[in-house]
């Protein structure tokens, strides 16, 4: 057959305009700050991006969005099995707010978790005779990054669960596999990718939150001082460039990791034959 | 980035019996489940009480008074002038996006996609920063702009422009896979019927998108009125003035009035509670015109 034309309107218009927009709000600040940092020599750059303050930020932002995103990667996945498989009262409910995270405003999330981890707030004071400590620690940003990346693996893995065909495990089942063996050698490896998609998107939430974060960290420079933090207070000291410096240092991770995921949507899209 | 949002559209209760052997005994799934209600006890419906109990901790006269003091009120008045110019925007882009991505191919498809999620990507305050570099004093437009007396960053065209950026991608996102799971069948009959390309927009395309449109608004409308970071870095926290309801939050928490951040932090709750409510309602709309359309073929 023929490649037909498309006969449909408005693709110079509804494209150029895309473009336009997507130039002027979202291509052209970002630049911004690549050509910022180019009044900074190669050696300044580097001695910005690696000082010893900096670099105990990189340690914490990262080590606290991995540890987040590796406790949601597995809770995620336990919420999603028990959203999908059980049935109990108040599921609708529940299965509703796990999106909390995405609607409540960063801010409100910080300062309502300090109230219950605080040494006097309501789980706080059950674990502070135990010696733990979690507000104004690093434990408080885990806590912190913990809750904002909460839905990601929830809502990967439910669809694939949800799609799941019952007659691969009645089969495992038939040929003598118990179901811890169908859990991991059956169900696991299917769930795999949305698993890693979801722990990848938690992940890069993780590394670029603010809000949720400052109330609850405590801000002592190179013990809970995130990365996005030391971009502000460069800012407030009106040190532009350096600022900027940190800042086109997460945002190449940033781009990173965004490839990353993309490469795993369209690897979980090959493996499942849908989209999610 | 979080197209994890779409996947609710594709959502159905596996409505299966399973038997003994593909199911777990009661005391592992009871086990299971508790577990479960327990992790999300602690990290959201702990914090989320926590919200009104603490608001509500001096009373209710103590609450009130915290929202009807007048730096509240500007602040929820900036809220939602900098939602109501930044939500039609990125709706109005969302639908030509997704107009031009679904219903047209051409080269460079996926990078323009991959580039419509950027503003996921980034973290908020680097979302301000990148506008204090351009419109700020000592950014590419700075003496321009103070010569011609006109204030972008520490004033509210800022916190507009940054409310823009960070919800930018979701109506978009929310669009492009269910226009292209549409087909353009529909428009190209329009077409030879005679209708025209607004009326094709508006009798054909509108009308089968708008559960998704409305879906995509709903959560471009909780990030902007929620924002903290990006609007944080531009906004100079000036009270009365240049405050959101977030930032408003912050500046009576660094205050030690816990009782009136709380108050305020409540009706942002509040807000999250009924995009959650409405959010349930749009799936619940999709799901029953999926399963109609299913029993009309």
């Amino acid at each position: 057959m023929a490649k037909q034309k498309n006969v449909l309107p408005g693709f110079n218009l509804t494209l150029g305009y895309t473009l336009l927009y997507l130039s002027l709000i979202v291509l052209i600040p970002l630049s911004a700050a690549f050509i910022k940092t180019t009044e900074l020599s190669l050696n300044e750059f580097w001695s910005v991006v690696t000082a010893p303050r900096v670099l105990a930020s990189y340690r914490l932002t990262f080590g606290a969005s991995l540890i987040g995103a590796l406790i949601n990667a597995v809770f995620g996945l336990l919420t999603a099995w028990v959203l999908v498989r059980y049935t109990f009262p108040g599921k609708k409910i529940i299965d509703a707010l796990v999106d909390l995270p995405f609607a409540l405003p960063t801010a409100v999330a910080g300062i309502a978790l300090t109230a219950v981890y605080a040494g006097n707030g309501w789980i706080g004071s059950l674990l502070e005779p135990h010696g733990i400590k979690v507000a104004f620690t690093p434990i408080g940003v885990i806590i912190a990054l913990t809750f904002i990346g909460l839905p990601f693996v929830v809502r990967t893995v439910q669809p694939v669960l949800e799609d799941l065909e019952a007659e691969t495990e009645e089969a495992a089942a038939s040929l003598g596999a118990n179901r811890w063996q169908t859990f991991s050698k059956v169900i696991l490896p299917t769930l795999w990718p949305a698993l890693l998609t979801g722990f990848a998107l938690a992940f890069a939430r993780a590394i670029g939150e603010y809000g949720s974060v400052i109330f609850i960290a405590g801000n002592v420079p190179f013990v809970s001082e995130i990365t996005p933090l030391i971009i502000i207070t460069k800012l407030e000291q009106y040190e532009y460039a350096s600022a900027t410096a940190v800042a086109v240092v997460m945002l190449i991770i940033s781009f990173l990791l965004l490839f990353a995921i993309n490469g795993l949507q369209w690897w979980m899209t090959r493996r499942n034959g849908t989209s999610y | 980035m979080s197209n994890t949002t779409t996947s609710q559209f594709a959502s159905y209760h596996n409505k299966v019996t399973r038997s003994r052997a593909t199911s777990e005994p009661a005391w592992i799934r009871w086990s299971l489940i508790a577990a479960t209600l327990l992790f999300l006890s602690f990290f959201l419906f702990v914090p989320l009480v926590a919200v009104f109990t603490e608001a509500l901790r001096k009373g209710f006269d103590t609450y009130l008074t915290a929202l009807v003091d007048p730096d509240a009120l500007s602040s929820i008045r900036l809220t939602l002038i900098a939602a109501a110019i930044a939500v039609p925007l990125n709706l109005v882009f969302g639908v030509a996006a997704a107009w031009a991505i679904a219903k047209f191919e051409f080269k460079g498809k996926s990078i323009l996609i991959t580039l419509i999620d950027l503003p996921f990507a980034v973290s908020p305050v680097i979302a301000g920063l990148i506008y204090v570099l351009i419109f700020g004093l000592q950014g590419w437009f700075g003496s321009y702009l103070s010569d011609h007396d006109v204030k972008i960053i520490f004033a509210v065209p800022g916190i507009v422009l940054a409310t823009i950026f960070v919800t930018f991608p979701f109506v978009a996102r929310e669009l492009i896979p269910l226009m292209q799971a549409q087909g353009k069948d529909e428009e190209e009959a329009g077409l030879v019927l005679g209708a025209s390309g607004w009326q094709i927009l508006w009798r054909i395309t509108l009308p089968n998108i708008k559960w998704g449109l409305l879906y995509g608004v709903i959560l471009t409308n909780a990030r902007a009125m929620g924002e903290f970071g990006a609007v944080s870095v531009v906004s100079g926290h000036i009270r009365g003035l240049t405050n959101t309801m977030p930032l408003h939050v912050e500046i009576l928490y660094n205050e030690y009035n816990y009782a009136a951040a709380f108050a305020v932090a409540s009706l942002l709750a509040l807000l999250a509670l009924v995009t959650l409510v409405l959010k349930s309602f749009v799936e619940w709309q999709v799901e029953r015109n999926a399963s109609n359309s299913e029993e009309n073929n």
